[in-house]
């Protein structure tokens, strides 16, 4: 009786109304949702506002001021249009497959801290929480593109497969640098040690935080994990899975109105958060670039907002100016140069810690 | 048995298909990634074009040219003036020939513009489409000022041009030539050293010249094999033998020298129409701009107010036509996609009896097993973009 009872305070309490004593996670985990999708709103109105400036065009600009409200125009135009099912497509996986997309991208978010202390779970193996989850969204597009029972999607969905496992093991070897350094799995100690230890502190400008942040001495993992980031999303260059001009648009063929929506939202939100480990990983998390006075009034959350604005302007813009790789191209590119690069980092990376002694002491361990 | 069990994976790329380049249908055998043949099927835009040209007087034929390579289209009819002019041994004026050159080099350029940035979409460079269908689209307002059309233009006509230029129209393109080299100069950056785009097209599709000549290619597919093999230089035809310009040449035959032997030509070309212009300012281009010669060439609005005789003859033209002496001919030009020859065949009568249009692009589709096959699917595409194809003609 016990148990229940703290478990509906754990998940439903409202503390002013006198229901129990915490705030309810399940009022925490939906403002994260609705924060995190109006977010993607806008995010997708960037990215093609981005796109259109490289182009030398005006991108969407009649909903809404500026075409702020293009994103909600396309939700609902995509919610009232019908949806077509191919007769000999398997009709529980096919609708099955756009739902785990999203819902898995949306789950990872539930680590990630967007503040000191702000995260909705903060569990100390969250890398590896997301690693899990990130590894399970290739089965979104699998059993996507195998439901279809199309040539197209199926194409897509074996390339898919293929790619994603193929960047997922240097995205693991990216962080496993990273983890050297810091010693512990959960991401608030992650960003924490960032700003505790590093070549600011060695120059003895404290203040200048940027300098202590981990793209500067894991410069060249960084650049790896961003483009693995690419892979990992399906960004171009390396789109393959719905490459327009080889597979019209791979494993969404046959899919219209809210599933396809699904996915597209499933996969700004996987964009997003893989920015999101970027700027944990390698930019800081929420803290201020310097440590004075105007910098230090902004809340942290801004400063990570602003970051992973930053890092979802690289992504936005490589789109627009990259063609597209092979897949054998792709795959050398995978296992035979980011794989041996990471895989020698490591190595030099705890060489270096055991020699220096150098790296994050405080934490868990 | 174990040879039944295993069966290669048939994809229908196209009709409906982002990168078939119009109603291309292909069906790819595929082994994994790799192509084990590429069938392509044919036909789904023909309109009979060349027997509908039986049925027309040879001026009514003219509008069926801009239909063949909808990309380039003046060219076209560039091919079946001359042709008409041979067999009636006209000489078009010099004006004439060389609104003609300019509006062949703008048609050049409208193509491999067209081609080029297509390409890059193939191998999946969103950008540079954008950019240059921008310059298309001051080229085609060209086209529209000269003739009312942007593209369907029946300006070029046997006997000489539709109508004269007027300066401004002639002082506009002279504006444009220099940023549009400049917009030459930023596709380059984004596409010419880029690492992405060399990789997926250098070395891909590769033909020998050897090769080239045997499956009949012409124009860019030849010269990216190492030919030095253009209309304009090896047998000229109107004012080109006057004109000053380069002919590129590449030296592997792959996609890669293909491209950029098409974005040498289009700096070319405006050299060309450069030159033109220059000569249309000068004295030696003041003259008419179509023949009076053998009355093909309808006479003058205001001669119709005065003269009988030319309101006579405007209706004898656009009624029964005008007559071709007996015989038959093949003329050929440098169209943007290689050489596009026109096979005409005279009975003497105001229609042609026979009309055969030689596409460039029909030798090239025909040779995509050739050059597709044991590369892998996306190079399908890389390829078929190289090879720059336009169904309107090889259909017809």
């Amino acid at each position: 009786m016990e148990f229940i009872v703290s478990a509906l305070d754990y998940l439903l309490g409202i503390p002013f109304l006198g229901w129990g004593e915490n705030i309810g996670f399940i009022y925490k985990g939906l403002l994260l949702l609705v924060a995190l999708l109006i977010f993607i709103a806008f995010i997708l109105l960037a990215d093609r506002k981005i796109w259109a400036a490289v182009q030398m065009r005006r991108g969407p600009n009649v909903v809404g001021p500026l075409g702020l409200f293009q994103s909600f125009a396309d939700l609902l135009k995509f919610v009232f249009k019908e949806p077509t099912i191919p007769a000999s497509s398997d009709k529980f996986l096919f609708l099955l497959a756009p739902f785990i997309t999203v819902m898995l991208a949306l789950a990872a978010w539930a680590v990630i801290p967007l503040d000191y202390g702000l995260a909705l779970a903060d569990i100390n193996v969250g890398i590896l929480y997301i690693l899990a989850i990130s590894s399970l969204s290739v089965y979104g597009i699998i059993i996507g593109g195998w439901a279809s029972n199309s040539k197209y999607p199926f194409l897509s969905a074996l390339r898919s497969a293929a790619q994603m496992v193929s960047y997922e093991v240097s995205i693991g070897f990216v962080i496993v640098t990273v983890l050297l350094l810091v010693g512990s799995l959960n991401l608030t100690d992650i960003v924490i040690a960032q700003s505790e230890m590093g070549l600011a502190y060695m120059l003895g400008v404290p203040w200048m935080n940027f300098l202590n942040w981990f793209w500067l001495p894991l410069f060249p993992m960084f650049v790896i994990f961003f483009i693995s980031l690419l892979a990992e999303t399906n960004r171009p260059p390396f789109d393959l899975p719905e490459a327009e001009s080889e597979l019209v648009a791979g494993f969404m063929v046959e899919y219209g109105s809210t599933p396809y929506m699904m996915y597209m939202l499933g996969e700004y939100v996987s964009i997003v958060l893989m920015c999101a480990l970027t700027v944990i990983l390698f930019m800081g998390g929420w803290a201020a670039p310097l440590e004075i006075a105007p910098f230090t009034w902004v809340p942290g959350m801004v400063w990570f907002i602003v970051k992973v604005g930053m890092v979802f302007f690289m992504v936005s813009i490589v789109k627009a100016f990259v063609p597209r790789y092979r897949y054998d191209q792709l795959m050398r590119l995978g296992w035979k140069v980011f794989l041996p690069i990471s895989i020698f980092m490591i190595f030099v990376v705890a060489l270096v810690l055991q020699l220096t002694g150098w790296g994050w002491h405080g934490g868990l361990a | 048995m174990a040879d039944n069990s295993m069966r290669t994976f048939n994809i229908n790329f196209g009709p409906q298909h982002p990168a078939a380049h119009g109603v291309l249908r292909m069906i790819v055998e595929l082994d994994g990634e790799v192509v084990e043949r590429v069938d392509p099927h044919i036909g789904l835009l023909h309109r009979g074009t060349e027997k509908l040209i039986e049925q027309k007087t040879y001026l009514q034929a003219v509008p069926y040219f801009d239909r063949l390579d909808y990309v380039a289209p003046m060219n076209q009819e560039h091919a079946y003036a001359l042709a008409v002019e041979n067999m009636l041994g006209i000489k078009v004026p010099m004006r004439g020939q060389l609104i003609r050159v300019l509006y062949s080099e703008i048609g050049r350029i409208l193509s491999h513009m067209l081609n080029i940035t297509t390409q890059a979409l193939d191998v999946g460079a969103l950008t540079p489409p954008v950019w240059g269908f921008e310059q298309r689209e001051i080229l085609m307002v060209f086209y529209e000022r000269a003739c009312g059309s942007r593209m369907h233009a029946a300006y070029i006509r046997p006997g000489g041009v539709h109508q004269d230029l007027p300066q401004e129209l002639i002082d506009d393109i002279e504006a444009f030539c220099d940023p549009f080299l400049k917009v030459c100069d930023d596709i380059e950056t984004l596409l010419t050293g880029n690492r992405i785009f060399k990789q997926r097209n250098v070395d891909i599709g590769t033909v020998s010249l050897e090769d080239a000549w045997k499956w009949g290619f012409s124009g860019v597919m030849v010269r990216g094999s190492g030919a030095k093999w253009d209309l304009r230089k090896s047998q000229p035809y109107e004012c080109y033998e006057r004109l000053d310009f380069d002919i590129p040449v590449g030296k592997n035959g792959d996609n890669y020298d293909r491209y950029l032997i098409r974005m040498e030509e289009m700096r070319q070309s405006t050299k060309i129409m450069r030159q033109c212009i220059d000569l249309l300012n000068s004295s030696e281009g003041k003259t008419a701009v179509s023949s009076s010669d053998g009355k093909i060439v309808p006479p003058k609005r205001d001669d119709m107010n005065s003269s009988m005789e030319a309101l006579i003859h405007h209706f004898k033209l656009f009624s029964e036509g005008y007559k071709v002496p007996k015989g038959e001919i093949y003329t050929a030009i440098e169209a943007p996609k290689g050489e596009f020859g026109v096979y005409l065949i005279s009975d003497g009568s105001n229609k042609p009896y026979r009309c055969k249009v030689k596409p460039p692009s029909y030798a090239h589709l025909s040779a995509m097993d050739f050059l597709s096959r044991g590369y892998m699917l996306a190079d399908v595409a890389a390829i078929l973009g190289s090879l720059d194809i336009v169904f309107g003609e090889i259909d017809r």
